[in-house]
């Protein structure tokens, strides 16, 4: 049977469960002359009865369609003789058989293909036969042996909550269970890719030239993988937008909780915050059409040389999307120092501005470096402007009118379009997306630990 | 200090004083420098970004006097196969060179035939197949000007001169005679918002990235939002002071900060190649955009579920309800408000996001739209990021009209957010 028809037959088999557990439940409350004297109110038994019924399968379904495909294919790829030893080859040798198996020929197969396209063929019928009969067989006997043992003494309420609550656990465990995914998926490949170029050699090599030639006689053959260009592009450009961000973003939020009137405040906020919405690729857009020509024009004009995709560009735009950032977050520390220490600042005759700076400001500072963290991790991994405006050229430089690459730039280079997954380049992109990773974890831990530590307690 | 009189630190006092009032002054003009330079920053984006754009959404016409003769068309009766193999291109530059007739040489008439878009033909084969009769009449057609023409007529708004790029001396004298007898017009572009990408920019539009964008955060609400709800509510309602609950809050804190391509190297990682799922499709594309909002649902969900009083749930506990029940009964319905604020926030996030989706395949040249969740699809961030590479002037316009389709979007998003949260949401 199709997936969708036996998900279809599944969904009504729930409803019936439901509905047969309802009416016994209220058949049996008559019976005993009121509800009651029922556990529980007829709607948990129908319920009670309808997740017995439903929720095993539904689980078995879904692993079943989850590892259906790796192990038919290990089945089918386990009974051929002659194996090509690349996974590439492999891959091309499968895709082969499974258009055989389903119709499509392309040139006359050879007698290996065509039995493995058999036994594909034959494989997935079975497979499909066994999991129309498993699943039916396990929702009508769990949905049945539910309704056999009903009895109005089952505390059906108890048991549907502790089900629901389990629902509620797994739901919650989404997050550790993506951040153990990414975990893998950037580990097991990174490994892979530090198997053929030694850690040193990625973290303190001063060469980035990804491409891998053809052909093994080509010259440049091998490509070289030293990330430290990138590394100096990334901090260069996040530097730049630091740059502009941390002071406007500050100084915004201290003139609105200081100084604005609340109906600059009402104006100006909302108005800031929109930059916060912005895509980032129509940062990216800007970026490269509006503000790289702009610098570059600018710096022509005092006799500098700057290329047309410059760090600076990527930096300035990057800095104005921060700004809400550094903003909002400075804004909610700052408002959370109480009143008592500007005006006791205040009463000793201090300016406005002597109380922000030397009152309020070393108060909030653990929350706003906190923030400023918080900015900078979100400024290394910003991806869609510099893939625009920054450009691809791995320099290793310190003018910023020149361009940079970075990280997120080259692994976007190197994972769009074709890949193969056996290959240093595009096993290259996870070994950066791991120190992605891990550098914004590291930023992430600092930030939330210097707000923990120092914060001052005024409640 | 003990030496100066009361008099003495007076008047030291006053003369620090029109140095503090400077600064002090200082100050405050740097506060009001930064928010205008903010302010600033959204003026230029948005009247960048709409005078590029606003051209789009016009588009340059050629009206020419075609003739549906059978003779050039190859055909003598309308069908299906007979449509396929007709001749359209033949009765395009038979119509052009009608209008200029003193035409000649090989290069003069490649100029002439590409005054028009080279999807003219399809123009006039749905106009015959919707109209049999018309073979063999002769009607007047509007066709889609070329994409160079187009730049070049309406960049004389700008200048007298115009910018010509690959516009010929000769082209534009065709051009300033048809425009002079009414025949060239700027009419408004359906094209935009009924076709899909192309790689000629008069017949891109992008009705197949809205179509995907659309699946795709059908996806993400689907998943994200319950899910999200669901953990909010063990989180904030159930999880008792552990290890394990420890460990999700830091998760989820983290994960929050984690960068979006990251996202797209697990979606790579794990749903293509692990489970196999297929490439492109919005099915992948929702599910790392869930995985990407599900900690903004959760926060603000758990912030929702946090506002509803104690009291609440001390009077239904009181009624002899149990937990379950107080969550499911009282709780959440009246946190259901700040939840959905939550929801459509997160969705407006996954709307612009663009670059976990080039991780897993959505950058690939899509034109037809995509009738379901495992199809090949584009978004819309994605069709503007491929869109910005083209080489072609006339996609800088486009691009920029995507653009302003895609903030209104978002705009129209967070202030629904702004307004259900206002008319909703209760003090208590």
């Amino acid at each position: 049977m199709q997936t969708p028809t036996l998900f279809a037959l599944l969904l009504l088999l729930v409803l019936v469960a439901y509905g047969t557990g309802f009416s016994r439940a209220l058949a049996a409350a008559r019976s005993r002359g009121g509800m009651r004297n029922l556990a529980a109110l007829p709607t948990y038994y129908g319920t009670h009865t309808a997740l017995w019924c439903g929720l095993p399968a539904l689980i078995l379904l879904g692993a079943w369609l989850a590892f259906d495909d790796p192990i038919i294919r290990s089945l089918v790829m386990g009974a051929i003789e002659d194996k090509p030893d690349t996974i590439a080859g492999r891959d091309l040798l499968y895709s082969q058989i499974q258009n055989l198996a389903a119709g499509n020929l392309f040139g006359e197969p050879s007698a290996q293909v065509k039995a493995a396209a058999e036994r594909l063929t034959s494989l997935q019928a079975a497979a499909s036969t066994l999991q129309t009969i498993i699943v039916l067989v396990l929702s009508l006997g769990l949905g049945a042996f539910t309704l056999l043992r009903f009895s109005p003494e089952v505390r059906a309420r108890e048991k549907v909550e502790k089900v629901l609550r389990g629902v509620l656990v797994t739901c919650a465990s989404a997050a550790i269970l993506t951040t153990v995914g990414i975990l893998l998926s950037v580990l097991f490949e990174s490994l892979r890719f530090f198997q053929s170029v030694p850690v040193t050699e990625f973290l303190f090599g001063l060469h980035w030239s990804p491409q891998m030639a053809l052909r093994a006689d080509q010259v440049g053959s091998s490509g070289a993988f030293g990330a430290v260009p990138l590394f100096t592009g990334t901090l260069m450009v996040s530097a730049i937008a630091m740059f502009v961000a941390v002071p406007v973003g500050l100084m915004s939020a201290i003139y609105l909780a200081e100084y604005a009137s609340n109906r600059v405040r009402s104006l100006a906020k909302p108005v800031i915050e929109i930059l916060a919405g912005v895509p980032t690729v129509v940062y990216g857009f800007f970026a490269a059409l509006t503000v790289a020509p702009f610098v570059r024009e600018v710096a022509t004009s005092i006799g500098l040389q700057a290329s047309s995709e410059s760090a600076l560009a990527a930096g300035l735009v990057m800095g104005v999307m921060i700004i809400p950032f550094v903003s909002s977050l400075s804004d909610d520390v700052i408002n959370a120092v109480p009143q008592s220490l500007r005006d006791g600042a205040l009463g000793l005759g201090s300016t406005h501005s002597e109380t922000v700076r030397k009152v309020v400001i070393p108060a909030a500072l653990p929350g706003i470096v906190g923030g400023v963290l918080l900015a900078v991790s979100r400024a290394i991994g910003e991806t869609m402007i510099v893939v625009m405006a920054a450009g691809l050229a791995a320099n290793l430089t310190a003018n910023p009118l020149e361009s940079v690459t970075t990280v997120t730039v080259q692994i976007v280079t190197l994972l769009v379009g074709d890949q193969e997954f056996d290959s240093p380049k595009t096993l290259a992109a996870f070994a950066l997306g791991l120190m992605l990773f891990l550098s914004t974890l590291v930023l992430n831990f600092i930030a939330l630990h210097v707000v923990k530590k120092y914060r001052e307690q005024y409640d | 200090m003990t030496d100066l009189t009361q008099d003495q630190v007076r008047e030291r006092i006053e003369q620090s004083l029109a140095g503090r009032h400077r600064k002090e002054k200082l100050f405050r003009g740097l506060g009001i420098a930064s928010i205008a330079f903010g302010v600033l920053a959204v003026l230029v984006l948005f009247t960048d970004i709409i005078s590029k754009g606003s051209g789009a959404f016009v588009q340059t016409t050629v009206q020419l006097e075609v003739t549906y003769d059978p003779a050039v068309l190859g055909i003598d009766k309308v069908d299906e196969e007979s449509l396929t193999w007709a001749n359209f291109t033949g009765v395009v530059r038979e119509a052009l060179r009608e209008r200029f007739p003193g035409v000649s040489g090989r290069s003069e008439k490649r100029e002439l035939y590409s005054l028009v878009s080279t999807g003219a033909p399809f123009t006039l084969r749905n106009r015959l197949e919707a109209n049999p009769e018309l073979l063999g009449q002769t009607e007047k057609v509007w066709f889609a000007a070329d994409d160079d023409v187009d730049t070049f007529y309406k960049s004389l708004d700008d200048s007298a001169e115009g910018f010509r790029g690959r516009t010929s001396d000769q082209m534009a004298a065709w051009v300033a005679q048809l425009a002079d007898s009414g025949e060239l017009k700027k009419r408004f572009n359906t094209t935009f918002f009924t076709n899909g990408d192309s790689r000629e920019p008069e017949q891109a539009g992008i009705r197949a990235a809205l179509v995907g964008s659309l699946l795709t955060l059908m996806v993400t609400l689907a998943l994200s939002f319950p899910i999200g709800v669901a953990a909010a509510i063990y989180l904030e309602e159930f999880a008792p002071k552990n290890r394990w609950t420890d460990l999700i809050e830091v998760n989820i804190n983290n994960l929050a900060a984690v960068p979006s391509i990251v996202f797209g190297l697990l979606g790579l990682a794990i749903f293509i190649n692990f489970f196999e799922l297929p490439r492109s499709a919005p099915l992948v594309g929702g599910l790392v955009l869930t995985l990407m909002t599900l900690p903004t649902i959760i926060i603000s969900s758990r912030a929702a579920l946090k506002a509803v009083p104690p009291s609440i749930r001390e009077a239904a506990m009181g009624m002899g309800a149990s937990r379950m029940q107080v969550v499911l009964h009282h709780v959440l319905p009246l946190a259901m408000p700040g939840m959905l604020t939550g929801a459509i926030i997160g969705m407006a996030q996954a709307l612009g996001e663009t670059a976990p989706l080039l991780m897993i395949g959505m950058v690939a040249f899509i034109v037809d739209v995509p009738g379901g969740v495992t199809d090949p699809a584009t978004v819309l961030p994605v069709q503007i990021f491929l869109w910005a590479d083209s080489p072609e002037r006339a996609f800088v316009e486009k691009t920029s009209a995507a653009i302003m389709v895609l903030l209104s979007f978002l705009i129209v998003m967070n202030a629904s957010a702004v307004w259900l949260r206002k008319k909703l949401e209760r003090r208590w």
